[in-house]
């Protein structure tokens, strides 16, 4: 069917693609602290991408009476669509990756349910009080993609997850917390039971409420901290897209310094069996990794096919799509380094300061310029160098590339954010924080 | 076979307390454009369906897009809904109707030619674009219709099929590294006219994200602010609407306390009301997702909790009657309880009065985003000007507005007579985004409100 589309298409146009996926994802769902669904969720579909008389024409399906229709309809759009500034590649060396993990196709429903009642009943021994919601899930997919170059390339993947939460009202006091992890492949007691420590450790933190600090005092962002506040301003900088249309505040900086030394960035779709890792992208380039940041030295950027041609530089192998839109440059795997401070002393000689672990509303306002704002949903005060509680009605804001050239320490351990970053917490300065009544 | 019939005959002899099953045909057409034009023409089309069942309390849920072997997907939802279990089903009475609902249909955008709806987009664009100083553009038309087909073990059936258009138009001005945005959105059910005379507003959008370059950013703190219809829309929906929605209440004691009806949540000015049967938005339905009938519900009236949104479950779990809000963004997902179209009713204040005794406040209009969890929200103006001795003064750069829904509500001493509604927006909840909502107020004041500045 994709052969005879593709065939069709090439016939017509002269250049095309077609890109086909379908996955099944089953998970089983906490609410209440109770089992509350199982689900079974299929999906398949096929997008046609050509390029005639050098346009792009883009369509998509997931109803399979239609996929007879869709060389007429891309065609069709293509009369209107953008002008294409890249061919479909040829085939390349994909190097083999294990996303695939056999494992998580065995594991049962009843495992599942068994071990999200196991991590609500232990978080609830502790707090009895707390209305936990959860979800285990596996998933399996396969992503192919041929094109009239020559691409021809198939992979299998499967995904392992567990998400636990829940809320705690004290009078109007409201606290929502999760944690997560997700893999590729199946994963055992060791990352399941960090999900519960890491949910006590914050419960722990926030038994007690601490009035909030004011102005431009020392923050340290926890590796989720800066996921939530710092890298999607970051990394708009790095997006082909916005270097391709000049928007970019890293264009002519390649090669320079903007942040401090102790920052070194890179995406890599590489790591085997990593939630988001890839043998080759989604327009069928082989995965590489791509440094973004190297000791505070500016990278290239990431792209994909079309945003590479239009900013004169060559793909990355970043493309990101889904079903139903184009492809576009996108990141898989973060990786922010590890520095040289034991976490611990991060909190070192701080009067007063603030952590930030989660925000709300983070990604409004000028993210493409650096900027960031937003509440923060879930952050502590430090006084004297120790937490003494959890913060209310408190918003930070600030510019990322001002922030991390204000770097005063980097922890020397990076971890997981639910499964798909990597990153050390950081303490830097730079950031407005204001509260009520301050 | 015809859905009617291959639903029907999926359902017979299901075995368990409530089934359903639904079947979607959906229809899309997207114009992206970015940087100087346009980036992607994208149209798409899909089919799917799901059902859901419910055993003793417990769901079990299947969705796919191969619509052959319905009774064995009907099988496989039953048997997992059981395996979850419960201590009994409880959904709220609906009168099982059977119905075909028309689209509401006014300019139809599916007879519009993609070559007509890339000139109109186009020439908008040009128009940000010929703004000295404005450097790229953030633009979207995006149209979808979707047509669903739904039946019941209770023997309810209904063929309803919607068609949205919304339509955002950006523009980003930039000087050295400093890039400013400024936008508006809107959106109709079944009206292409949308699309019509926006000359004047696009040229002020242009504008507008010129001069914020020279804006100055406000510092945080806590002031009074006046809010546009739009962002008084957004806020409420945000600040309140979330809350009153009764998934969240339905199996939480300590919240029930906490929004327990008669409870008083601000001013005698202060009314809210949700509702799919207020017509022709874009949170207007006959049936919802459960196939029960669209109401009004009034939320708060003079300042006091009377009302919340219900699905069948979350109605006959709190004794309270179910009121068609159960919603599900597609085919892939099952429905919850999400807001329709939610508005704060109109008191007496003109505009004007609004800001004559106001020293110094900050007069915050149009959308940007805006996020709920729990009783806390926050959202983002799309431009704010000072507001000075009672007379609105410099542009200042948009600002954050956060808070606590406790103390907000009643810090609301003031509300205008000049409703507007605001028809761009989409609502996320549970992995299900964007659901067409439509959101409206009059001008308002808030005392003491959070702000972060740019």
């Amino acid at each position: 069917m994709s052969e005879e589309l593709l065939k069709a298409a090439t016939r017509k146009y002269g250049q095309a693609e077609v890109y086909r996926v379908e996955g099944e994802s089953v998970p089983v769902t906490f609410e209440a602290n109770k089992l509350k669904e199982l689900s079974a969720r299929e999906a398949s579909g096929v997008a046609l991408r050509v390029i005639n008389k050098g346009r792009i024409g883009f369509t998509s399906t997931t109803n399979a009476d239609d996929e007879a229709g869709l060389v007429a309809r891309a065609g069709a759009v293509s009369e209107f669509g953008a002008d294409a500034k890249f061919s479909f590649p040829k085939q390349a060396t994909v190097q083999d990756l294990d996303v695939f993990d056999p494992r998580v196709e065995k594991v049962t429903r009843a495992r599942m349910i068994d071990t999200g009642r196991d991590l609500i009943e232990r978080l609830r021994e502790k707090w009895p009080e707390m209305l936990c919601e959860g979800r285990v899930g596996r998933s399996t997919g396969r992503m192919n993609i041929w094109n009239s170059s020559g691409v021809e390339y198939s992979y299998q993947e499967t995904g392992y997850y567990i998400y636990l939460g829940g809320k705690l009202i004290r009078g109007t006091d409201m606290l929502n917390l999760w944690q997560g992890h997700s893999s590729a492949g199946w994963f055992g007691k060791k990352e399941t039971d960090g999900i519960l420590d890491r949910l006590l450790q914050q419960l722990e933190y926030c038994r007690n409420i601490a009035p909030a600090p004011v102005g431009d005092v020392p923050v340290i962002f926890t590796p989720r901290g800066l996921a939530a506040a710092l890298l999607d301003p970051l990394l708009a900088g790095f997006n082909g897209k916005n270097i391709a249309d000049g928007a970019s505040p890293l264009i002519g900086k390649e090669g320079t310094k903007v942040l401090d030394d102790r920052i070194s960035i890179s995406d890599d779709p590489t790591v085997p069996m990593a939630s988001g890792s890839r043998p080759c992208d989604d327009e069928g380039v082989p995965s590489r990794k791509v440094v973004l940041m190297e000791k505070g030295v500016a990278g290239g950027g990431y792209f994909d096919l079309q945003s590479a041609g239009r900013a004169g530089r060559k793909t990355t192998g970043s493309a990101h799509r889904s079903l139903t839109a184009p492809p576009g440059p996108g990141t898989s795997l973060i990786d922010i380094a590890p520095g040289g401070t034991p976490y611990g002393d991060l909190f070192a000689g701080i009067k007063s300061g603030l952590v930030v672990e989660e925000l709300l509303g983070a990604g409004q306002g000028n993210v493409l310029g650096g900027e960031f704002r937003a509440s923060v949903s879930l952050g502590y005060r430090i006084e004297n160098g120790v937490i003494t509680g959890r913060v209310k009605d408190t918003m930070i804001s600030g510019n990322v590339y001002k922030a991390l050239a204000q770097v005063e320490a980097v922890s020397d351990k990076a971890e997981w954010v639910f499964g798909s970053m990597r990153a050390p917490a950081i303490r830097c300065r730079g950031v407005e924080v204001a509260t009520k009544g301050g | 076979m015809s859905y009617r019939d291959a639903i029907h005959d999926a359902l017979q002899g299901n075995g368990a307390d409530y089934c359903e099953i639904r079947i979607e045909e959906t229809a899309s057409t997207r114009l992206v454009y970015r940087g100087k034009g346009l980036e992607d023409a994208v149209q798409s089309s899909g089919r799917g369906g799901n059902v859901r069942a419910c055993v003793r309390g417990g769901w079990g849920f299947v969705s796919f897009n191969n619509l052959e072997g319905l009774k064995a997907r009907v099988k496989q939802a039953v048997a997992q809904a059981r395996a979850v279990g419960g201590e009994g089903t409880k959904l709220a009475e609906v009168e099982p109707n059977v119905r075909t609902v028309k689209p509401r249909i006014v300019n139809d955008p599916r007879v519009v030619p993609l070559a007509e709806k890339k000139r109109r987009m186009d020439h908008y664009n040009g128009l940000l674009l010929s703004t000295p100083q404005v450097q790229s553009i953030n633009s979207v038309y995006a149209e979808g219709s979707r047509h669903v087909f739904f039946g019941n073990s209770d023997g309810a059936y209904m063929d309803q099929e919607f068609i949205h258009v919304t339509c955002r138009l950006a523009a980003q001005a930039k000087r050295d590294n400093d890039i400013q945005e400024a936008g508006f959105s809107i959106g109709s059910l079944g009206d292409f006219a949308l699309l019509d005379g926006l000359d004047d507003e696009v040229k002020a959008v242009g504008q507008r994200a010129v001069d914020l370059l020279s804006a100055r950013p406000l510092k945080g703190g806590e002031r009074t602010v006046i809010l546009n219809p739009v962002l008084a829309g957004v806020f409420i929906h945000e600040a309140f609407g979330h809350l009153s929605e009764g998934d969240n209440v339905a199996e939480d004691k300590k919240l029930q306390e906490i929004m327990v009806m008669g409870r008083k949540f601000g001013g005698k000015h202060l009314n809210v009301t949700d509702g799919a049967a207020m017509p022709g938005l874009r949170g207007s339905f006959a049936f919802d997702d459960e196939g029960t009938p669209a109401t009004k519900t009034p939320l708060i009236r003079e300042g006091v909790l009377v009302g919340r949104l219900h699905s069948r479950e979350t109605a006959a779990m709190l004794g309270e009657k179910p009121t068609g809000n159960a919603r599900a963004v597609g085919y892939n997902f099952p429905p919850i309880v999400r807001m329709t179209n939610t508005v704060i009713e109109n008191d007496k204040a003109k505009f004007e009065d609004l800001i004559a005794d106001v020293k110094e406040g900050v007069y915050v209009r149009g959308w940007y985003g805006g996020m709920t969890q729990h009783e806390m929200f926050t959202f983002s103006s799309g431009e704010a000007h000072m507001v000075r001795n009672g007379k609105i003064a410099e542009m200042v750069r948009p600002v954050m507005l956060s808070g606590n829904l406790f103390t907000t509500l009643e810090n609301i001493d003031a509300i205008g007579n000049d409703i507007g509604m605001n028809e761009g927006g989409g609502c996320g909840k549970s992995g299900q985004s964007p659901l067409p909502v439509s959101l409206g107020s009059p001008h308002i004041r808030i005392r003491k409100c959070l702000i972060s500045g740019a």
